[in-house]
């Protein structure tokens, strides 16, 4: 779970690693009071999921509260694109307003999960501020990459090796220990799966202050946070997706194309995505429905394909195992019987209680077209959705 | 032969008396696999199928023999019950459960380090050694006994393989779910590792997916050590950057995730890559006929 940086930074505070001076509004005009109280020169920065802002013009530097209040009219309320997002952007709900720093060095730390070694690393880079991955490139050896054993934690020692490695003036090596330290109690005890300063700068009058701030939370980890969970920010999701899972229907993606997708198995859904694509067509979803033995799941799936004007045609392909493939078929006549389906449905059954699942569609009456096996359905379910594109339009 | 599991495998289960664990326990038992111990703390000295339960895994060990734990702990225990498992000794661990914190999945890692156990999983449909023993969730009468050893990341697109396998003719000697989580206990190559060690197996099956190196590791492992022909298949070229698509390690991020790059390693190391996993079942039977393996594929289970 991604959090803002206004969230990101009340954390920081929270483990003593020192942020510049500054305010969270939702609204223009208390964003010029919070930069009166700053001393009128100020940072205006649009709050949304992704990085790519300042590029994108979602960063301002404004010298007056008068110049604040305007900077973040033209922010709020609208969307922001960035390199990072999709080209309709995210919604500006709130900008964050803070002093502007001045500054000496923009360094780089980041504490991620190092899938190789199965174990925190922490990423350092003398070379922090905009473009890093593209500066990580150019130069790798300018990013030094530190494992840690999560049994003994981060040592004071490997900080100060790291620490070192940053080229700092002998005064700040100390505060770049203890930041570093601070920031692996956050990495542990928050349960996240990123943590990230970029840029960690070294101000004018020599401290080291975070001036950005990004965390990634670990989902499964929640449950022992609550509060963190309240941290969730539903307008910066798409709405398709908060819809399918306030249904029950996780795993839901909406993506571009017009074929409703509802398959068993998140790897299997995915290589079902990939021969839809092969037949020449697009998913309009990946949607993995899961093992539960829970025929609503499988309604509420086709409340979702209806509620979608770009879908076009549904497939549903179910390898029975965990999942018995008699309830998804039940699930299935009752969709038909809550609602009005008018696009073509092709069903590929397989698996734990096929033939049983097979006679209650059969014997249902309700429309569809059966396919026999993966290749078959995937070709079915394109042409179908050629045809109801022209044929029928809308639902 | 088989790997991992078979004929000899003494099987716990841990958390067998939820509801999972228990229908699990009945599926298992019915395809033949030895269980042999339950184990839910709180409930020692009841049975349930016939089979004992006990309060902790060493107790279970000590009374029954015990060499295999399957386990369906819910997750915010599961990481303590492999480390439970590991601790007493168990060379075997299969973990079935989804949704293990991150942060649990590498302290479990950090205790692993230079122990003998061997972890499959987390979040994985477990291991089935056709006709000798099955230690998971999948669907048992797909499989045959046989010559093709199955390794993969997901669970159902595994039994699609499976069932195109079967249908072509081809038996498994064991399939192995490595899961779908971003830190699995064992990887492609260690899997491929047993495989190549094991007489009885004359080619694999792997099956990959976005995120993570995984399969360029086992591609650089292909490469430098397997003399058997390698079947693969890599789901989600349509797969958006960004995402998690479905499983907790199947995101895409920077090139490396991405299926083209790792199809393109699996292709350079010398497997063969199946690009419609409709084609799974019959570009194996054209490997291995070219290859001039026998099949071998009794019909009894």
């Amino acid at each position: 779970m991604r959090i803002h940086e206004y969230q990101a930074k009340a954390l920081f505070q929270e483990y003593g690693i020192a942020i510049p001076r500054g305010k969270v509004a939702p609204e223009a005009g208390e964003a010029g009071e919070i930069a009166r109280s700053l001393g009128g020169r100020a940072i205006i920065k649009a709050q949304i999921h992704a990085g790519g802002r300042g590029k994108a013009g979602g960063i301002r530097l404004v010298s007056s509260p008068a110049e604040a209040e305007k900077a973040a009219r033209e922010l709020l309320g609208k969307r922001l694109a960035t390199s990072q997002t999709k080209p309709e952007g995210l919604p500006v709900q709130t900008v964050l307003v803070e002093e502007a720093v001045e500054r000496l060095r923009e360094l780089y730390l980041c504490i991620t999960v190092d899938e190789a070694g199965r174990c925190p690393a922490i990423i350092a880079s003398a070379a922090g501020g905009v473009d890093i991955e593209e500066k990580a490139r150019l130069s790798p050896r300018k990013v030094q990459r530190f494992p840690i054993d999560p049994a003994t934690g981060l040592q004071p020692s490997e900080a100060r090796r790291l620490a070192d490695s940053l080229n700092l003036d002998q005064s700040l090596v100390e505060p770049a220990v203890t930041i570093t330290t601070s920031l692996y109690r956050l990495f542990t005890g928050e349960d996240c799966l990123l943590v990230e300063i970029n840029p960690l700068v070294v101000t004018t009058d020599g401290k080291l202050l975070a001036l950005d701030a990004r965390i990634v939370l670990d989902d499964n980890a929640l449950f022992r946070h609550q509060y963190l969970a309240a941290l969730q920010d539903l307008s910066q999701e798409e709405p398709r997706e908060i819809q399918a899972t306030q249904l029950g229907v996780r795993n839901y993606i909406k993506l571009e194309g017009n074929i409703g997708c509802m398959v068993n198995g998140a790897g299997l859904a995915m290589a079902v995505m990939d021969l839809i694509k092969m037949a020449g067509g697009s998913p309009a979803n990946f949607l993995d429905i899961g093992t539960l033995n829970a025929p609503e799941r499988v309604t509420n799936a086709f409340r979702v394909f209806t509620q979608d004007p770009e879908v076009k045609a549904v497939l549903v392909n179910i390898f029975g195992g965990m999942a018995r493939v008699d309830i998804v078929a039940r699930g299935i006549v009752e969709a038909y019987r809550q609602m009005e389906i008018h696009v073509p449905v092709v069903i590929r059954l397989a698996g734990t209680n096929v033939e049983e699942g097979k006679r209650i569609l059969r014997e249902s009456g309700i429309p569809y077209i059966e396919a026999d096996d993966l290749a078959a359905a995937a070709r079915q379910v394109v042409r179908a959705a050629g045809g109801a594109m022209g044929e029928k339009g809308n639902l | 032969m088989s790997i991992l599991i078979d004929e000899k495998t003494r099987l716990l289960i841990h958390g067998m008396t939820g509801s999972e664990g228990r229908f699990h326990a009945q599926r298992c038992l019915e395809y033949g696999t030895r269980v042999v111990a339950g184990v839910t703390p709180g409930k020692g000295g009841s049975s349930l199928l016939g089979i004992p339960v006990f309060n902790t895994v060493p107790q279970a060990v000590a009374e029954t023999g015990a060499n295999t734990s399957l386990i369906f702990v819910p997750a915010p225990n599961a990481a303590s019950a492999i480390i439970e498992a590991a601790g007493a000794g168990i060379p075997v661990i299969i973990c079935i459960t989804e949704g293990i914190p991150v942060k649990d999945m590498m302290a479990v890692h950090s205790y692993l380090k230079g122990k003998p156990p061997r972890l499959i999983g987390p979040n994985c449909p477990g291991a089935i050694s056709p006709g000798k023993s099955k230690a998971g969730i999948m669907v048992g009468d797909i499989h045959r006994p046989g010559p093709v050893g199955v390794v993969s990341r997901s669970g159902t697109l595994t039994y699609e393989a499976v069932a195109q396998l079967t249908q072509c003719g081809i038996g498994q000697s064991t399939c192995v779910g490595i899961g779908g989580d971003p830190l699995p206990g064992s990887t492609f190559v260690d899997i491929l590792r047993l495989f190549q060690q094991d007489k009885d197996t004359k080619a694999v099956v792997l099956i990959g997916e976005v995120g993570s190196t995984l399969e360029q590791e086992a591609a650089a492992f292909i490469q430098a050590e397997m003399s058997k022909p390698v079947i693969a298949f890599v789901a989600g070229i349509t797969a958006p950057p960004g995402r998690r698509m479905g499983h907790a390690g199947a995101i895409v991020s920077g090139n490396s995730g991405k299926a083209q790059e790792k199809i393109a390693a699996l292709e350079s190391a010398g497997a063969t890559i199946v690009r419609s996993p409709a084609d799974i079942g019959n570009t194996t039977r054209r490997v291995l006929e070219k290859a001039g393996l026998v099949l071998s594929c009794d019909n009894q289970r």
